[in-house]
């Protein structure tokens, strides 16, 4: 099943401290913090509602980490 | 070497640092070594010096910190209390291992003292000054030749050792006229420094100059890769003059001003026939300390000679270790001993009635 | 945990298929930073990055980091770089201009540092009309030593040492140090950005390209203060830190620029 979505995003969790900018910036409220923890303690984001993300970016644009790219998908079926 | 020329001290070290290529002079005014900055201000810029007064002397050592960092071959000077204020920046520059020269044109203290020459400053020269492990190669000059010769040798011990350079000088050396002829130097045979902030130019690695080593094994690696090369310094780079010490039964041992006063005394005291020799320390770090432990072997006694409470004293009662008495003579704010009554000291020390002439001075 | 494998699987495409829509500048180091969830720095130190990758000068910058949090400023950007005694920074990056003059210098400082310790020789290096960059982040404390009231700290805003607020009578006001520049002869372009949002990171970016352009050009003193946020030192979330900064930061410190110059206007 392919679901139709026009962006996503990649989240490097391992880079990710939990400032939770990415899910305040996004301007359709598709990201939000998980139950997730990375190795330093840190709560990171998920893609919550994945057919919401436009490839935007904002939050790529914004991280102060590069926690979190935005990408365009191309081909979507 | 070129015509013989009558300088002012100052002016002969400011011209001596345009012949020897320097780049950048960062300053402010202080007397007694106003004139440098002045010498310079009025023929740097048809020479290719980039001269700047600064706001301060704070302002003016950061200022060599970032040139020097750049690679570029800078100086700056000042006297005492300006100096005094240089000494977080020469910290810094210090274990960066930035090469640069810096003149004091050292007056009376302590505070703002005296314009009247001194050598209250050999402590804060030769010790460190600013906090932390570290050395300045100090180089203290007797003539104004020597104030211009010191200029180039001491740009290029900088650059051999990427390591800050002293010359320590008095009021009296920067304000008098002597003649002065000045050396052939090619600056355009500077060594390379592949270290420096140029921009990456090309570059793999961008290059960083710092002072900062938070994880305490590196900053302890940084201290041992600099006390070992102060340790080469020790080894290579001692310099000194011995007068009349073949025979001498009485060391005197000074520098600057004062190794010229006391080789007076030695003429003196010969006349009178007392058999006494001086021994002037030309680089004060680093201290000839081998060469007075041996001439203290052939001595009755030694006698130091400052204008300062006795602050080489303390290297030279190391130097000799105990081998025989260590006395000090010496006089403060801004007043230079005369010849004659260094003599009258040292016809103490060897009249059998010897008394500690420290206690008396201090 | 998402990885671009992760995301090929959960939503069933291929990685060829997707855009990247931004990635870090090649002048980044990938050096992970040392700095606290949300502060400001992180963001600043991209997009000054970023205008130094787009004007292809990564080769000819220098910059010259502070003392504060932003001490280890060159383990991130990949060009030369100094780190300069407390407050010293503009001094450090005059005598790197004034022997290099061809370069591209930039000092990077924070409050305390540029406008405490360092006011003399920030105000001087203005004056002068060095042609360098400053960039001063000014979040109203001191973060690296743990929160300490700065020169820019708001009238009573707590802090480890003004821990009942800041009392003007007892320590005066803030510093509006930009101001003072701006009233330089020697300065030619000074700004007010802030990062707290992307439009505003947005600004803050045609800032710093602006003024290395005008360095380019060979013009004066460039001044662009970063009204930053510090979630630690503040005790608040970042976002939080972001949302408090609109409303005390910016009336005492409102955004736009200070001084423009005269051919610009």
């Amino acid at each position: 099943m392919k679901k139709k979505v026009q962006g996503t995003v990649v989240i490097k969790a391992d880079r990710c401290k939990g400032c939770s900018f990415c899910v305040d910036f996004c301007p359709t409220g598709a990201l939000q913090l998980s139950d997730q923890y990375n190795a330093k303690g840190y709560r990171i984001p998920e893609l919550f509602e994945p057919e919401k993300c436009t490839g935007c970016d904002l939050c790529g644009l914004y991280c102060p980490d590069f926690a979190i790219h935005g990408y365009i998908i191309k081909k979507v079926a | 070497m070129s015509e013989i020329l009558l300088m002012k001290g100052n002016e002969a070290l400011a011209e001596a640092a345009l012949r020897a290529g320097c780049q950048g002079y960062f300053g402010y005014p202080i007397t007694p070594q106003s004139e440098v900055l002045e010498y310079l201000s009025q023929h740097g810029e048809e020479r290719r010096m980039t001269v700047l007064q600064a706001e301060s002397e704070l302002a003016a050592i950061n200022m060599i910190y970032g040139a020097a960092g750049a690679g570029a071959r800078v100086m700056t000077s000042s006297s005492s209390p300006g100096i005094s204020l240089m000494q977080e920046g020469l910290s810094y520059i210090a274990c960066a291992e930035l090469p640069c020269l810096l003149v004091n044109i050292n007056r009376g203290g302590p505070g703002l003292g005296t314009i009247q020459p001194s050598q209250g400053d050999y402590f804060q020269a030769v010790k460190g000054g600013g906090h932390g492990d570290y050395k300045l190669l100090v180089l203290a000059p007797a003539t104004v030749q020597e104030m211009a010769d010191m200029v180039f040798e001491g740009f290029d011990l900088a650059d051999k050792y990427r390591n800050p350079v002293m010359i320590l000088a008095d009021g009296a050396l920067g304000q008098m006229m002597e003649k002065v002829s000045f050396r052939d130097y090619d600056p355009s045979k500077r060594i390379e420094h592949p270290w420096a902030t140029t921009g990456k130019n090309g570059r793999e690695e961008r290059n960083i100059i710092t002072s900062l080593h938070i994880k305490s094994e590196q900053m302890e690696k940084i201290n041992q890769h600099l006390q070992k090369k102060y340790c080469e310094m020790q080894e290579h780079e001692v310099r000194f003059q011995e007068v009349q010490t073949e025979d001498a039964e009485y060391l005197l041992v000074a520098y600057g001003l004062c190794a010229r006063i006391a080789h007076k005394t030695v003429q003196l005291a010969r006349e009178k026939g007392i058999k006494a020799g001086l021994l002037r320390p030309i680089s004060l770090f680093p201290f000839p300390t081998n060469e007075i432990h041996k001439l203290a072997k052939k001595v009755n006694s030694v006698l130091t000679v400052e204008m300062n409470a006795g602050q080489m004293y303390e290297d030279v009662r190391l130097a000799v270790n105990g081998q025989v008495p260590v006395e000090f003579y010496g006089r403060m704010g801004g007043i230079i001993p005369s010849p004659e009554e260094v003599l009258e000291r040292l016809e103490k020390m060897v009249a059998p009635q010897s008394v500690k002439m420290k206690e008396e001075t201090v | 945990m998402s990885t671009n494998a992760g995301i090929e699987q959960e939503l069933n495409i291929n990685v060829e298929d997707m855009d990247i829509v931004y990635e870090r500048p090649d002048t980044l180091t990938d050096t992970r930073m040392h700095y606290c969830p949300g502060c400001s720095h992180g963001v600043v130190h991209r997009i000054l990055m970023e205008v130094v990758q787009e004007l292809g000068i990564q080769d000819k910058t220098i910059g010259v980091a502070p003392v504060g949090c932003s001490v280890f400023a060159y383990s991130y950007l990949d060009i030369d770089m100094q780190e300069a005694a407390h407050g010293r920074a503009s001094a450090a990056a005059t005598g790197i201009k004034r022997v290099l003059p061809d370069r591209i210098v930039f000092s990077y400082q924070g409050d305390g540092d540029l406008a405490a310790i360092g006011t003399a020789e920030t105000i001087h290096t203005a004056n002068r009309g060095e042609k360098i960059l400053v960039v001063f982040i000014n979040n109203a404390i001191y973060g690296m030593t743990g929160g300490q009231m700065a020169p820019t700290t708001l009238d009573g805003m707590k802090t480890s040492t003004s821990p009942f607020g800041r009392n003007p009578d007892h320590v005066g006001h803030p510093l509006k140090i930009t101001d003072l520049i701006a009233m330089l002869p020697g300065a030619y372009y000074v700004t007010r950005v802030a990062v707290n949002n992307p439009r505003n990171v947005r600004v803050a970016k045609k800032a710093i390209t602006k003024s290395i352009q005008y360095q380019m050009d060979g013009k004066g003193l460039c001044f662009v203060e970063v009204v930053s946020n510090c979630p630690s030192g503040w005790k608040m979330t970042p976002v939080e830190a972001n949302k408090w900064l609109e409303e005390n930061m910016f009336p005492i410190y409102p955004l736009g620029d200070l001084k423009v110059p005269s051919d610009d206007k």
